[in-house]
This record gives C-alpha cells, structure tokens and sequence, in this order.
C-alpha cells in the first residue's frame, strides 16, 4: 500500500487553494504533478552542474555529461532496455512517434505496404501515420473498437485479419487516453512480430503508471514523455531496439551527431547521438533519471494497483449520477486511472467550467481523439484521470460537484 | 456556486441552451458558414436567406457548451432583417459586453452574456455563433434548390 499523505507531501503544487477551495488535481492524463526530487534536480543542475554535454573537457562538462549519460541509463533500466544506447532522448512521445514515421516510414515503406494502427489512438500516434503513408503511398488501415460505448476494447479478431504480410509496421497505445483501455501489449507484439511488422508502442498513459519491461513486451519501439510520469515538460523518450537504430539514418542533422565532416559529405555517429542533433535538453533528462528513481522507490506495480482502486471507487460512484453515459471498460473490467464520461443534457466544457469553481482540474472536449469521438457519436468528455497522489475523498468530492452541476442543469 | 457562475449561467443563457430558436438547416439559405473552436471542439453552422441587403431568414446548426448554443441561439433572434453593417455594430457591442462586463440598459438580452468576461476561456465560445454569422454574410451566394423552410 502506498502511504498518500506522505506522498501527497511530496508535491508542492498540491497545497494551494483554487477559487477558495483545496485544489483537487485530476488531470493527470494532460500532465502529472513533479515531486519536490525532481524540482531540486533542475535547480541544482542549473546552480551547479550547467555546461554543454559531449563537447567540454573542462569540470562543469565532464559532471553534466556524466549526469545526462547516468539518466540515459536510469532509464534504460526502468523500461528494461538491453542496452543504454537504445534510449534516444525527444521532446516528447509526439516527437518520438514523428521520429519513428519519418526516418523509418522514409527508409522502409512503399506502395502496395500496409500500416496498421488503431481507432482509439491519440491524434500524436495517429497524424503522423497518415503523413508517413501518404508520402510513402502505403495505406493507413486502423483496427476497430468494439461496442457503442468503445467497452469491449480493440477487435482481436479483426486484428488478426488485418495482420497481413503487406503490414510493415503495427502503431498502437499501450493504454488508452480517452477510454482507459489497456491493451495486450506482449499479445499485439507477438501477433505483428509473426507477420514480419515493426511494432511502436505509444506509451505515454502507461509509463509511468504500471511496470514496463520492453523486453518481456517485445516491442520494436516505444515512444514516452516525461511530464506525464512526474518529470519534467520538454523530454521524452524513443526506445528503439538496436538493431533497427543501427539500421536508421537521422531525421535531423547537425553538431554532435557526426564522425566526420567534409565539405562534401558527413558520416554519423551511431545510436543514440545519431538521433540527437543539436545541444540536447540536460536539465530535463537528468530530472527525468530522478522522476525514474522516485517512481520505482515506491514501486510501479503499486502505483498501477492504487490506480486500479480508484478507478473501480470511480467508476461505482459516478454511476450513481443521472443521466451519466461513461465510455470504455464497464465497471469491474480492467481499467486504467481515469474515467471518461459524458451526459447528454449538460456539455463538457461547461461540467469543466463548475467543477473548477470547486477546485477540480479536469479535462473536457475531445482529448486528441476526434475520430474515436465521432465514432462513439460524441463531440466530448469530461475526463478524470487519477495518479499516486488522489485519494477516495478527492473522487467523493468530484461527485458531488457533478451532482450539483447536472441539478442545475436540470438533469434528473 | 459562486457569484460570477450564476452570473455567467443566467437564466436567458440556460434557457437558450435548453431551447435553442432558429436551429436546424436552412433548405432557402444562399448563405452559410462554419464557425469552430479546435482547442474544444465547439462547432457552429450559420446559415442565412439573404434578401437583398438584409437577413431574410437564419439559422444556425452545432454542438458546443452551453455558453456557445446560447449565443448562437440568442444572436439569431438579434440579427434577422439586419444588414451586414448592422450586424458588425451589434457585433461589436457584443463584443464589448463579454469582454469589458459592461451591458448598456438598452442593450436586451445579450446583456445576459456580460457574465462571460470572468471567464476569459469562454470568450471563444460566446462569440463563436458571431464569427459564423459575419463569414456568412461575406460568403458567395449559393445556389438553392428549395423554398421549403423546415427550422425548428
């Protein structure tokens, strides 16, 4: 069991007042809240260790190349990573799945190729599959949801049809943003692997929140960001395995990502430095390394199942509320921590809008998932999504905040 | 609830929301224009029979918020039989009101959206309906195929 008031003093942000009342944060899906560890690494890299990586012999460089080189392997170590060299430090999961689109959609896919994705991916893993077919003349097929309320999560049997030798590549989320689906990761691994097709899991809801083992997965790759696991804005993750990175030209170029410079000609370096042209974001990926040792000092596997508690407490108590439609798993099915609801009568923004003025910061509209909501016949949700900090309390009062808004809406 | 909620949920607001006038497709409109928000997703349709210079028939098609419907809704009562630079004036009184809170007397009912400058992140909603309108007006007329007029 995880000790939440201890926790909850962790974090600095969570006591203040918003609009006179005790903030509830419940927007963990958008971003997660950083504990005072990773705050303190950013102050005290740059009070003490700033200078650029790779490129000084002096003091300040050779600490602050050692730190951005010691998150590089922290990480590789909290995702299970065969080796430090395959964890290429981005912006962010969408840089990280644009990365993977651009470099390897360019160098392997052609007419007549098939990419395989899903009907409840974020616009991020989405977006960039629809550039990549389009420039590469490959098709973009998606593997539908099941149920009219997207409860019975991805058609497997359907999976199974549309797993063709023409598949080159399989994109999917590990966990849904808008539905809270958690998908068979290891399972759509092995599937696409038996047809010969890469797989690039996106990870962002999932990484932080449950154990992560690339290599139990099976996974080609994987792309992530840090503000969504308790680390900073501005750094993320692609997990490539090696054998493929080797094989990947750059899609972008500059310093500290060449051996040798002609006038004529460049040679690159090899994985990670190939994919990281440029002075790369320190601060951030050593605050990142201390999200890593914060997260897996209290232990992943409890954090997923203290989500799962309040997921299911959820679930149960807004049930309750007339009128309610809640879309993904039904209660007692996995679940991840958050739950996406709409109710006919009173619009997101405006249930968003009252829940604030009592201090719960939630997310309402389309979350980056405007085809999943034309599908469901939505135009937007109210999301709640639940982190190592929010407790049952916090869920009691968000329904009865709900349960005043519908009332003066009129529903009943 | 607070004060500056029940300011912006008024009950000309709620009741708009509720009952929205003039919603639906217009089959004589030989104008129209889509007004959306991206960041929310709000949608908003205007469609209007121009009669010469002036707004003969209106109606407006969408989803969004309250705040959103409610003014699509009210601003169609507003605008009918107006020309387009009486429209812009109306429109700029409007404007003026969601975001000063400022509602001269004589100003009817779209004084009720004066509650809307508390909340600068509605602002975009309220005057969504607007945007569409105006677009619509400078709009290419398009051709009709019916006289049938079938707003609800």
């Amino acid at each position: 069991m995880l000790d939440i008031q201890k926790i909850r003093a962790d974090f600095p942000i969570l006591h203040q007042q918003v609009h006179g009342k005790p903030l509830i944060y419940l927007d963990n899906g958008a971003t997660s809240q950083k504990p005072r560890a990773v705050i303190d690494s950013l102050v005290h890299y740059y009070e003490r260790d700033n200078s650029n990586v790779h490129r000084g012999l002096h003091a300040l460089s050779m600490r602050a190349t050692d730190a951005y080189e010691g998150a590089r392997t922290r990480i590789a170590k909290f995702i299970h990573a065969a080796d430090p060299a395959e964890i290429i430090f981005t912006r962010g999961t969408t840089e990280s799945i644009n990365l993977v689109a651009r470099s390897w959609g360019h160098a392997h896919l052609k007419p007549g190729d098939i990419v395989l994705t899903t009907e409840i991916e974020h616009h991020s893993n989405l977006v960039p599959w629809q550039q990549a077919a389009r420039a590469s003349g490959a098709t973009l097929t998606y593997v539908p949801v099941l149920g009219a309320d997207g409860e019975g999560g991805l058609d497997l049997a359907a999976l199974d049809r549309l797993l063709t030798p023409q598949v080159k590549l399989f994109a999917f989320t590990h966990i849904s943003n808008t539905l809270g689906t958690v998908n068979p990761a290891a399972e759509f691994c092995r599937r696409a692997r038996a047809v010969g097709a890469v797989t690039v899991i996106d990870a962002a809801q999932s990484i932080g929140h449950t154990p992560f083992d690339v290599q139990a997965l099976g996974a080609d790759f994987v792309a992530f960001s840090g503000h969504k696991m308790c680390g900073p804005t501005g750094i993320g993750v692609l997990y490539g395995r090696r054998a493929l990175l080797d094989q990947l030209a750059p899609d972008e170029t500059g310093g500290g990502m060449v051996s040798q410079v002609t006038y004529d000609d460049a040679r690159w370096k090899p994985a990670p430095e190939r994919f990281e042209a440029g002075t790369p974001n320190m601060a951030d990926a050593i605050a990142l390394g201390v999200a890593c040792d914060y997260l897996d000092a209290l232990g992943r596997d409890r954090i997923a199942a203290h989500d799962a508690v309040l997921a299911q407490c959820a679930m149960a108590k807004l049930s309750t509320l007339p009128g309610i439609r809640i879309i993904g798993p039904r209660a007692g099915a996995e679940r991840s921590g958050l739950v996406s609801f709409a109710f006919a009568e009173v619009h997101a923004h405006d249930i968003v809008t009252f829940a604030d003025e009592d201090g719960l910061a939630l997310r309402g509209g389309h979350h980056c998932n405007q085809p999943l909501m034309r599908k469901l016949g939505l135009t937007g949700t109210t999301r709640a999504s639940f982190y190592l900090y929010n407790t049952e309390e916090e869920i009691d009062l968000l329904v009865a905040s709900l349960r005043r808004t519908v009332k003066f809406f009129g529903v009943t | 609830m607070s004060a500056d909620l029940t300011e912006l949920y008024q009950q000309v607001i709620l009741d708009h929301n509720r009952r929205p006038r003039n919603r639906g497709k217009l089959p004589t409109a030989n104008r129209v224009a889509h007004g959306d928000n991206p960041t929310c997703g709000d949608q908003c349709s205007v469609y209007l029979r121009m009669d010469g210079d002036r707004i003969a028939e209106i109606s407006f098609d969408g989803s969004g918020c309250a705040i959103s419907q409610a003014s699509a809704s009210l601003m169609t009562t507003q605008i009918k039989g107006k020309t387009a630079p009486e429209v812009q004036t109306l429109y700029k009184n409007f404007h003026d009101i969601v975001t000063t809170g400022n509602a001269p007397e004589e100003i009817s009912d779209l004084g009720a959206f004066a509650g809307v400058h508390a909340f600068p992140a509605r602002i975009k909603c309220a005057t969504l309906g607007w945007h569409a309108a105006i677009e619509a007006m400078k709009s290419d007329p398009m051709p009709t195929t019916t006289t049938e007029s079938h707003v609800d």
